[in-house]
């Protein structure tokens, strides 16, 4: 059964009809053609498909679509403002971040929902936080300098 | 699919053991039934045997599939293989093998990797090849560019200024302050005319100590794509009318489908539902609604189902199923030295050790994923294969089309690690497409990758070896049951020595990993120099030290030992209970690597951890120190899985842990200290870094939880009754 949702996205409102249990990721990259949220497991084991739901990050491959109504949802293609890079995806640049790089758009997402909520989280708070995302390239030392980099950027950008 | 089998062979004989070689996956009952890229205007420049041709782009091509270069007249150079990018850095490093040659910043090169309708055949990307084959190849042809641009400048000023030369894409006539660079002669037609052939030996590339490009920190070519979710990977691919598939797969490894009853799926509105042989597939217009058709109709499926082994028994099965007599092609060893039975005979102590290796997967961050079009008889795929000729081979067989009609494209992809060599999800997505007369997208689950994709080799090594009266070793066997034959034979100086690779029938099916059977082979070894060294009574580093020779496996240890601080710390950490160091090292396809490792252990809880990880690395002259980096921290880590964790389990034809909670690979929290030592060899040739750093991780773990526990572990991953990693 098909049914209308609203919700927020990327700044926009959005609206589709779609069956209620499909996984968020599904629709948002079948129905709404955004990519950038890749599938890894479909068990919110690997986190590659990452988005912010109000601010704070969720594994959209098990979050059925119902639940984010009329709530705000954040997808990597929602995270450069103007063409101006979003801090934490200039330090993933910055500091080289990435091999295959299919993983960076979750870590990425991962990251600010962090940096929303502990503008100055240390080693080990980045380490917490990070552990559900899974690099299989196994890049990890830099994306933690990444996540680093990436805090002290928002603080240098906050206080121009 | 021959012939691309025979180049693969051709190019890297370790690989045609691992090599998959099997029928087509789909024997399909159907009934028999362009170079239009525009690369702008500009010229094309093509290698065709030892002659360089140029012409406009615009022109009928003379030389299929040998275009290297496209020049276009904006002054951006369009470099072209049939490379892929798995994460590897194949894009970067390439890019700047270019640059360099052209003469030009990174930014104004252009890559085209592996589209089967633009680019000459490199061979697949495999056995850590791109660095020592291509990279040479394709920086020959742009320094023919290059010279070409110089002596076409040369006519247009007529000067015969012999210390002209190209700067920044430009060459500039110091007499009269002209300039002629590349989108110059990108707009000249009258190439062919004035160059005529050229033979391509008398080009010189960039000597080591001239680099400006190569040898430098290059971050990522392509990064901002991927950092905004631009990128578009193989799952990403979207085109016009395209619609999504699922497949329902047999419930276990050779279960053959006998019937099935489709009428549930094809009343569906705007659902494809086809069985062709054993293939059974759907197509809808979204994923969800082409898994909807599958249930509906997957419990009608009657299947024959067959015997299959478990993993309980697999160690037991593999010796009962290995050929006699011999190897399976590969480096096999053969290379015999004196006499085993006569050395092991007069040595004062005889060793012997089995060493059983588990099945482990690759999983890439992004399973297997395809988008097959079909037009007017041909088609397209986007894939992501590290063998796109053999992907397009596999088409053509199941197609029964040439190779012509078939176009395969390979997008940067998203991990690969030797686990994507084949073709399977191509052919799915191309058999639905070819029933929906749209085009179709297939991604695999993660479930189907860990159950259908292919597996590194188990394997189960024996190692018999010999102490003299001096405490040096004179005799050494080592016979490997299915797991392969890279890096088998010893680099240590043992007068007898004998090895051997013995093929056996694998339960699962199993493919090329990240440094092949080195690490298994590797691991063996190292752990049982470990075991002499401590019967002869020798320090593990020393006792190494006394059977290498002077060369650069003894450099890379003795790098990584020194950094380590080798010597004071075993002293310091001496019957330490808690505490323990380990190292190991190896050498394979070229490159050389040594690691030294701490691990701390909880004796009464049987839990042990790795604190750091220090390797030392050398692979010629380095051409990108940053994905140098990248490639030996990956090894290292990634080796921390396949060594502390990572183990298929099966039974009854099914794989019990095929998901990420149930097989567990390494995360941000099991990464210890690490530090890296990269060797430069600007003397040496430059030759490839992402697979064999993985091969001295495992074995040095097993060395250090020996000496802090005495318990010697021998499998792979490293754990046992009493202790296991954390």
């Amino acid at each position: 059964m098909e049914i209308e949702f609203k919700f927020h996205l990327n700044g926009k409102e959005c609206s589709v009809k779609t069956d209620p249990r499909r996984p968020l990721l599904e629709v948002l990259r079948e129905d709404l053609a955004l990519t950038g949220s890749k599938y890894g497991c479909g068990e919110g084991q690997c986190r590659a498909c990452t988005v912010l739901i109000d601010g704070s990050p969720a594994p959209s491959c098990v979050t059925a679509v119902s639940t984010v109504q009329n709530r705000q949802v954040q997808t990597i293609e929602g995270l450069a403002e103007d063409g101006r890079l979003h801090p934490v995806q200039q330090a993933f640049i910055d500091e080289d971040a990435m091999q295959c790089g299919y993983c960076v758009p979750g870590m990425i997402l991962t990251a600010t929902g962090l940096l929303n909520r502990n503008s100055n989280p240390s080693r080990g708070e980045i380490i917490e936080a990070m552990n559900g995302n899974l690099c299989r390239c196994c890049g990890y030392g830099n994306i933690v300098k990444a996540v680093e980099h990436a805090a002290r950027l928002v603080k240098e950008r906050s206080s121009r | 699919m021959n012939r691309d089998l025979e180049s693969i062979r051709n190019e890297f004989p370790e690989l045609e053991r691992y090599e998959l070689r099997e029928g087509p996956s789909y024997q399909f009952e159907l009934s028999r039934r362009e170079f239009a890229q525009v690369l702008g205007t500009g010229i094309l420049i093509s290698l065709a045997g030892q002659s360089i041709f140029a012409q406009g782009a615009n022109g009928s091509r003379q030389t299929d599939g040998a275009d290297r270069l496209h020049i276009d007249t904006s002054g951006i150079v369009t470099v072209m293989t049939s490379k892929v990018d798995v994460g590897q850095g194949s894009r970067t490093q390439i890019t700047q093998a270019a640059a360099e040659e052209l003469r030009l910043p990174v930014s104004r090169v252009r890559l085209v990797m592996a589209d089967s309708a633009l680019v000459p055949d490199d061979g697949g990307t495999a056995g850590s090849r791109t660095t020592p084959a291509t990279i040479p190849t394709i920086r020959k042809a742009c320094a023919a560019a290059r010279e070409l641009l110089l002596e076409m400048a040369l006519r247009e000023f007529r000067s015969e200024n012999s210390s002209i030369e190209v700067r920044d894409g430009v060459v500039i006539d110091p007499a009269t302050n002209k300039e002629f660079g590349y989108t110059d002669l990108a707009k000249r037609d009258d190439l062919n005319v004035a160059l005529g052939k050229r033979a391509r030996s008398d080009v010189a590339i960039t000597r080591v100590e001239n680099w400006s490009v190569l040898g430098r920190p290059t971050p990522q070519v392509g990064g901002e794509a991927i950092v905004t979710g631009r990128h578009q990977y193989p799952s990403d691919i979207q085109r016009p009318g395209m619609i999504y598939a699922k497949v329902l797969r047999p419930p276990g490894y050779g279960s053959k489908l006998i019937s099935i009853e489709l009428s549930g799926a094809e009343s569906m509105a705007g659902v494809t539902a086809l069985r062709d042989g054993d293939f059974v597939g759907f197509a809808a217009s979204t994923s969800a609604r082409a898994e909807e058709a599958r249930m509906a109709v997957a419990g009608t499926a009657k299947w024959e189902t067959a015997e299959h082994p478990s993993s309980d028994n697999l160690y037991e099965y593999l010796r009962d199923h290995s050929s006699t007599g011999g190897s399976r092609g590969g480096r096999s060893g053969g290379a015999a030295k004196g006499s085993v039975p006569d050395g092991l005979a007069a040595s004062k102590k005889v060793l012997r050790a089995s060493f059983p290796i588990a099945y482990i997967q690759h999983a890439p961050m992004e399973p297997r994923a395809a988008v097959a079009e079909w037009q007017n008889g041909n088609i397209t795929v986007w894939t992501g294969s590290q063998q796109p000729a053999r992907v397009r081979g596999e088409l053509s067989a199941a197609f029964r089309i040439t190779t012509d009609q078939v176009r395969v494209i390979v997008p940067d992809t998203g991990g690969g690690f030797g686990g994507k060599h084949t073709g399977e999800v191509a052919v799915e997505a191309a058999r639905l497409a070819l029933a929906a007369k749209r085009p179709v997208s297939l991604r695999w689950t993660r479930e189907e990758e860990f159950t259908w994709a292919y597996f590194r080799p188990a394997g189960v090594i024996d190692i018999a070896a010999g102490l003299g009266d001096d405490g040096s070793i004179v005799a050494w066997e080592h016979i490997n049951f299915n797991s392969g034959g890279s890096a088998i034979a010893t680099p240590y100086e043992i007068p007898n020595t004998r090895a051997e690779s013995k093929s056996c029938d694998s339960p699962l099916r199993e493919g090329s990993y990240r440094a092949l059977a080195s690490t298994a082979n590797v691991f063996a070894r190292e752990s049982f120099m470990d075991e002499l060294a401590l019967a002869s009574g020798s320090d593990p580093l020393a006792f190494r030290l006394r059977h290498l020779p002077k060369d650069r496996l003894r450099t890379v240890l003795e790098a990584a030992a020194e950094r380590f601080n080798w010597s004071a710390r075993r002293e310091k950490l001496k019957g330490s209970e808690t505490r323990g160091i380990g190292l190991a090292c190896g050498t394979e396809k070229g490159s050389y690597a040594a690691a030294c490792v701490e691990i701390e252990v909880d004796a009464k809880a049987g839990r042990y951890r790795v604190l750091e990880i220090c390797e030392a690395f050398e692979c010629g002259a380095i051409q990108n120190p940053l994905n140098l980096r990248k490639q030996v921290e990956g090894c290292i880590i990634q080796g921390l899985g396949g060594a502390l964790q990572e183990e298929i389990r099966f039974a009854n034809g099914r794989i019990l842990n095929p998901r990420f909670s149930d097989y567990s690979v390494p995360r941000f929290k099991d990464v210890p200290l690490i530090e890296t030592v990269l060797v430069n060899r600007p003397d040496l040739p430059s030759v490839g870094a992402g697979e064999t750093p993985i091969v001295p991780v495992a074995p040095a773990i097993a060395n250090a939880l020996a000496v802090a526990t005495g318990a010697r572990i021998r499998s792979m991953p490293i754990r046992d009754g009493v202790f296991r990693s954390v």
